[in-house]
């Protein structure tokens, strides 16, 4: 998983397929990344992403409750049309920006 | 009504069989030709009833995911996904958007909703201690 780093802000880049097979090594990996408790904003570029369903939706909101403990923000980018519907059905859209 | 085609799948219930599942109904579709849009539907919804059975049917034990699938000839799919798990207590209640019985480990209750959505039908029956079955349809072609 790549990513960098601007000020308090971590862009990632997923890849790949977002499932409950998936998700419990997509977690940790996220969560490498916000142990530097600089990181207030976390960019989650989904343009590499071929696959989301409703295991997706827990890791993002897990990740999601993270950053707002520490007053933080998640927002989402480059996603296909098929993830966008899984995302505005749960009301994810309602606490993350969808850039 | 005529069948066109017809498949049977089994597979012992780990995480690993979730991408196998999906794509294998998947493979199984596109003999009717349908649109890319119809085919990530039902890999979706393949993998929220696979992973139900595997997280909430099983749990910590193994146990054998079932699935098979008819083509009709006038363009329907059925498919129907089961396990002999634990059961479902109340199903209205497990339908609901949001409901539960896993939020500590981050589940968000949307599996269901996102079946509903993406298919054109469901149906679930399930038996406490015994198992589940969810049935789904979805129009591949046009009649
Ligand atoms: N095959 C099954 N066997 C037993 N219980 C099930 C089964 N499928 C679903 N359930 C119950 O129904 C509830 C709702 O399922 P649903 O897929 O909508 O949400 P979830 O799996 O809890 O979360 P998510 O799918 O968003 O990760 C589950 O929490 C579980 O209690
Ligand atoms: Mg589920």
């Amino acid at each position: 998983m790549e990513w960098i780093k601007q000020r308090d802000r971590a862009e990632v880049y997923l890849e790949g397929e977002l499932d409950h097979c998936s998700a419990q090594s997509i977690r940790r990996e996220l969560d490498r990344v916000l142990e530097d408790q600089s990181i207030r904003h976390l960019i989650l570029d989904m343009g590499k992403m071929s696959f989301m369903d409703s295991s997706g939706i827990g890791v993002i909101l897990g990740r999601y409750r993270i950053l707002a403990a520490r007053g933080g923000t998640v927002a989402v980018r480059n996603m296909n049309a098929h993830v966008e519907r899984i995302f505005i059905l749960s009301g994810m859209h309602q606490i993350i920006r969808i850039l | 009504m005529q069948i066109k085609n017809q498949m049977r799948l089994e597979f012992l219930s780990v995480p690993e069989n979730e991408g196998f599942a999906r794509v294998a109904v998947s493979a199984f579709a596109v003999q009717l030709d349908p649109t890319l849009d119809i085919l990530a539907d039902i890999k979706t919804a393949v993998s929220e009833a696979v992973t139900n059975a595997i997280v909430h049917g099983y749990g910590e034990r193994k146990g054998l995911v079932a699935i098979t699938a008819l083509m009709r000839e006038d363009g329907l799919l059925e498919i129907a996904v089961s396990d002999q798990g634990r059961g479902i207590a109340d199903i209205d209640q497990a339908m609901q958007p949001f409901f539960t019985t896993q939020p500590d480990k981050e589940r968000s209750g949307m599996g269901f909703s996102v079946m509903q959505t993406f298919m054109d039908k469901i149906q679930v029956e399930s038996i406490l201690g015994a198992g589940t079955t969810v049935r789904m349809e979805k129009r591949l072609k046009e009649k």
